[in-house]
């Protein structure tokens, strides 16, 4: 694969040629033409390298400093940037500050991993009601989408509300848990209100791989007598597998660094739900830009090597590159029996 | 193959001729290391005239706006702009100090809350004040000190706040106690009368702000203020593990052992409290002057109208020592036109301006002669309360690393009230954390 790719990178611009003819057949790029695609890429490459390495660089240069304050006689601050090499990097792990990066680095992987399987399983469920054909269906499907068009900051306060001492939440239980105090029951309701906002989210991205399977293939389980469970374990989930595998990556990254639900529902500063973005940002609220930018680029290592792994081994189809091919075996077989070739591609990706 | 390699010449020398021509024109060269050594004469002078820009927090009531309206009227060459900033004070002081650190001349004119005063002075983001510029001997001292760094006067004292005990005047009576209390024992014995009457039940007695949060730095402050101690001494110092402040933080630590508290006070900011209160739930509460409106309300949302006081927060031999909030105006040394900001200051924060804007807004104002304003006191009937506990109260910890300090006041007094620490350690552990912040 890697060999026949041509110059651009992967996602960033499939060549207008990339038609599903073999590359065998597709004609010599001239010198000309390629310095052409150069310059009509380099605008993209400049703004990603503005916003994304120049910001991404200068936090590791920051990093590696650290503002040696003081105060001189008359009560200024004097301070200068002194270069301080990974000491920053190395109290990650001691002392007081290592305590509370272990805590951090502890909760966020904490609220990714129960999160994101709350979320596949309810999203799952979601889809799989959302699928079927009956009556206020659409209805349905938009109605499940309004947790996830509330913005996180605004549920975080609403489910604040639910969750204060008076609220309903107490209520409806009848008993006095403190959800906003220190303590795991701030983490659950982190957890409840996460799920409530971004299983839609999946359910949705789900829905959309379960409507591309074609009838077809479920007349035929049924002819075959394949019961319900059957037809869920051997047709849907094969098939909706790289959709899935998709939603759960994105989640993933998007759960890594959750900020604002915890800060909004339960205040900053509580250790029991600081997360890694709420200690950098606590950091550099403090003034402490080294410490801070050191917290962000462990964060980013951490979020890039969760993705890599999941991309790598998990084959999660990010770019759609797969996807293409698929379909373009599709067009050239022809095939009579859909539902056959569907199967046989649903052993294939598993 | 060598084609592929051309086409990766062309596009990386594009690519980086053009970041070098983004990095020159937007300037991203990076802030000089000489940043704060600029010469110190500088920072006294006051001159050049011109268009200024006041930033500051939002002001609901228009007051503010009205001052402003009123200077611009007079100055039409030397106009003021009102530049809002958000509502959450974290936001507000991150924009401050990026525009600070990048000296930005935007902001000329800066609203502070009084508890940065010493970071913004000591890292010289505002100027020291001319002598003559504010009538100090006319405000109330506390909302001076507060604005007074290492004997500076670095701020103009703009409206403060302090403490209120919002209590229900029909229940004392109702269990026969004729003065409000002044002490926590006081209130304690008051408490126990009053939660033995029938119309009491279920009721607890007082609840303040204990949510980790800068309300509990507020809260513990004043605690151990009215206990007797202090958080640090005049240098800046922190003087926490001692007798005082331990008896302070017990007042807390047993309020909460004791029952004394709701169990969910825990959770209590201002507005929880203030509903705990205005619902009947607790017969004492500590909060702000601005909750006043609400308790009072007509419309049937507040169960308490008509049936509370107010009164000084409680001490541990006489009536207590309240924090102080509120704001102050500072020039910022970056803006090129000092003199007028300097005027607009004078102009901003005088009595006859603050007097008109007591007709919009609900904001104490810092000058003591206000408070006995017939017409104002018919108005605000707490106001007299509220002058007495300003003319007691104490700055919270004047420091330059705020922040971290009120982050570590505010962990350890968290950890001593839930339990998860006893009054000794925890106390023990601020002292350390503070030592190593004053540093």
């Amino acid at each position: 694969m890697t060999t026949t790719t041509t110059v651009p990178p992967a996602g960033a611009q499939p060549a207008p040629d990339t038609r599903p003819s073999r590359p065998r057949k597709r004609a010599r790029r001239t010198a000309g033409e390629g310095r052409m695609a150069a310059l009509l890429l380099s605008p993209t490459l400049l703004v990603l390298a503005l916003v994304i390495a120049y910001p991404l660089l200068s936090a590791v240069h920051q990093s590696l400093f650290r503002a040696e304050s003081g105060l001189d006689a008359d009560g200024f601050v004097s301070d200068v940037d002194a270069f301080v090499g990974l000491a920053n990097y190395a109290d990650l792990f001691a002392g007081e500050s290592g305590r509370r990066f272990l805590n951090a680095f502890a909760n966020t992987t904490f609220f990714t991993v129960t999160t994101v399987f709350f979320e596949t399983v309810l999203g799952l469920c979601l889809a799989l009601a959302m699928n079927r054909a009956f009556r206020g269906r659409s209805f349905l499907r938009a109605s499940i989408l309004v947790p996830w068009a509330v913005p996180t900051a605004v549920s975080g306060l609403l489910w604040r509300w639910i969750f204060q001492s008076d609220g309903i939440a107490n209520t409806l239980i009848g008993s006095e848990i403190l959800w906003t105090a220190e303590g795991d029951a701030s983490k659950l309701a982190v957890i409840i209100a996460e799920v409530w906002k971004t299983a839609p989210f999946i359910g949705l991205l789900v829905l959309a791989g379960m409507q591309v399977i074609p009838g077809e293939v479920y007349e035929a389980a049924k002819i075959d007598g394949a019961g319900w469970w059957r037809q869920l374990g051997s047709i849907t989930l094969p098939l909706v597998k790289p959709t899935l595998l998709v939603a759960v990556l994105f989640r993933m990254l998007d759960a890594l660094r959750m900020f604002d639900l915890p800060f909004v529902l339960i205040g900053p500063g509580k250790e029991s739900v600081e997360t890694l973005s709420m200690l950098a940002w606590d950091e550099s609220n403090q003034l402490r830009y080294g410490s801070a930018s050191a917290f962000a680029v462990v964060l980013f290592l951490y979020v890039a090597i969760v993705a890599i792994v999941f991309v790598k081994v998990l084959g999660a189809d990010v770019t759609g590159a797969k996807e293409l091919k698929l379909l373009s075996k599709k067009s050239a077989k022809k095939s009579r029996s859909l539902a056959t070739s569907e199967l046989k591609k649903a052993e294939a990706t598993r | 193959m060598r084609q592929r390699r051309r086409t990766w010449q062309t596009l990386l020398a594009t690519t980086a001729s053009l970041t070098v021509a983004a990095v020159a024109l937007t300037g991203c060269g990076g802030t000089a290391p000489d940043a704060k050594s600029t010469p110190k004469a500088a920072a006294a002078s006051f001159e050049g005239k011109g268009p200024i820009n006041y930033v500051s927090n939002r002001d609901a009531s228009g007051a503010a706006n009205k001052s402003i309206e009123e200077w611009n009227a007079a100055h039409p060459e030397e106009k003021v702009t009102f530049i809002e900033l958000p509502d959450s004070a974290d936001a507000q002081r991150q924009q401050l100090i990026q525009n600070a650190q990048i000296k930005s001349d935007t902001f000329s004119v800066l609203n502070l809350d009084v508890v940065w005063t010493s970071e913004f002075a000591a890292n010289k983001w505002i100027m020291p004040l001319p002598a003559d510029a504010v009538p100090t001997d006319k405000m109330i001292p506390a909302t001076v000190n507060a604005a007074t760094y290492r004997d500076s006067l670095v701020g103009a004292p703009y409206y403060t706040d302090g403490a209120l005990l919002y209590f229900r005047s029909d229940l004392l009576k109702a269990a026969g106690i004729a003065a409000a209390p002044k002490t926590w024992d006081e209130m304690k014995t008051a408490c126990k009368a009053i939660l033995a009457l029938p119309e009491a039940a279920g009721m607890s007695c007082y609840a303040g702000q204990f949510d980790k949060n800068e309300a509990l730095t507020v809260n513990f402050s004043e605690a151990v203020a009215s206990a007797g101690g202090t958080i640090v001494d005049a240098d800046g110092k922190p003087t926490v593990n001692t007798a005082e402040a331990k008896k302070g933080l017990n007042l807390l630590v047993d309020g909460f052992k004791d029952g004394m508290f709701p169990s969910d006070a825990i959770t209590y900011l201002e507005e929880q409290g203030r509903r705990a209160f205005q619902d009947g739930k607790v017969v004492f509460l500590r909060n702000w002057p601005f909750v006043y409106a609400s308790l009072t309300a007509t419309d049937g949302s507040s169960k308490v109208n008509g049936k509370f006081d107010i009164t000084s927060i409680p001490g541990t031999d006489g009536p207590g020592v309240s924090t102080l909030g509120g704001r102050s105006l500072a020039i910022s040394p970056f803006t090129p036109n000092k003199a007028t900001a300097l005027e607009f200051v004078k102009f901003f924060t005088s009595q006859e301006q603050a007097q008109k804007r007591l007709a919009l807004s609900s904001r104490a104002p810092a000058y003591a002669s206000l408070y006995a304003d017939p017409t104002v006191v018919a108005k605000r009937p707490f106001f007299p309360t509220l002058l007495t506990s300003l003319n007691n109260a104490q700055p919270r910890p004047k420091v330059v690393q705020y922040g971290a300090t009120t982050k570590a006041i505010q962990e350890e007094a968290y950890a001593a009230i839930t339990g998860k620490k006893d009054t000794d350690t925890a106390l023990k552990d601020m002292q350390a954390k503070l030592t190593e912040l004053s540093k």
